[in-house]
């Protein structure tokens, strides 16, 4: 049985000094996504209705290669960093919360691998 | 000790929604959502590199009803989401926390974020 006022049990496993780390990465990211979002805009004008060879054409091209692995790894990096917090906040049952913390970064680091190599694969024309 | 049946605050069924609690809400509820929209993005990328089959299969399954509705709330929540984050950048470095600011600048995300996705959707067509 545990005695201890919640407060106290809060207190002795409170932060270890990299709870602003975080905040900092979600504002750091945040950051970079606006200006990638303006790209990824002018991005899909061109894409939608594109046919297979435009948007071969299109993700072939050094710069916009560069520019969707960075817009698919920092907007998956966020979206991590983010759901993490809903999850915290709102799932009150441990183990489901657990499950889907887990979830969620095996799903951000498969999701980021394929898509990584896939955009590699076009612009190096394998 | 029962900690775990508490009420929480605040008390939704006994709060009036207002601008600002309704566009905070909304900013994680489109922070979820554009989370699970990155799915069709790395398919995607996916269906380039396979090649010309597996993109059609995909443009039609994006193209059909179903899947332009899904993109048109996708841009909505995408062009909500940067700007109401834009004003949390703003309130981090300690700009608009007074009730005006607040109140201005969640209607200007709003409205430019209708006004953004009509201008991208209705270039298009």
């Amino acid at each position: 049985m545990n005695l201890r006022n919640p407060l106290a049990n809060a207190h002795n496993h409170g932060a270890a000094g990299d709870g602003v780390s975080h905040w900092w990465a979600q504002r750091f990211s945040a950051i970079l996504l606006t200006g990638l979002t303006v790209w990824l805009v002018f991005a899909l004008t061109r894409l939608i209705g594109a046919d297979h060879a435009a948007a071969v054409d299109w993700l072939s091209s050094p710069f916009n290669a560069a520019m969707a692995i960075l817009f698919v790894v920092t907007s998956i990096y966020h979206g991590k960093l983010g759901l993490q917090v809903v999850i915290e906040d709102y799932v009150h049952h441990r183990l489901a919360e657990v499950t889907l913390q887990v979830l969620v970064k095996i799903a951000s680091i498969v999701g980021g691998l394929l898509a990584v190599i896939a955009i590699l694969k076009v612009a190096f024309g394998v | 000790m029962a900690t775990d049946n508490r009420p929480l605050s605040p008390h939704l069924q006994v709060y009036r929604p207002q601008l600002t609690s309704v566009l905070s809400i909304s900013h994680r509820l489109t922070g979820v959502l554009l989370s699970l929209g990155l799915i069709p993005v790395v398919l995607w990328t996916l269906a380039v590199a396979s090649g010309p089959e597996a993109y059609g299969a995909l443009m039609n399954i994006l193209g059909s009803v179903p899947g332009l509705v899904l993109l048109a709330a996708w841009t909505f929540a995408l062009f909500f989401h940067l700007l109401n984050g834009i004003r949390h950048l703003f309130w981090d470095a300690g700009w608009l926390l007074d009730l005006r600011g607040a109140y201005a600048s969640g209607w200007i995300a709003l409205v430019l974020a209708l006004v953004l996705t009509i201008a991208v959707w209705g270039g298009l067509a």
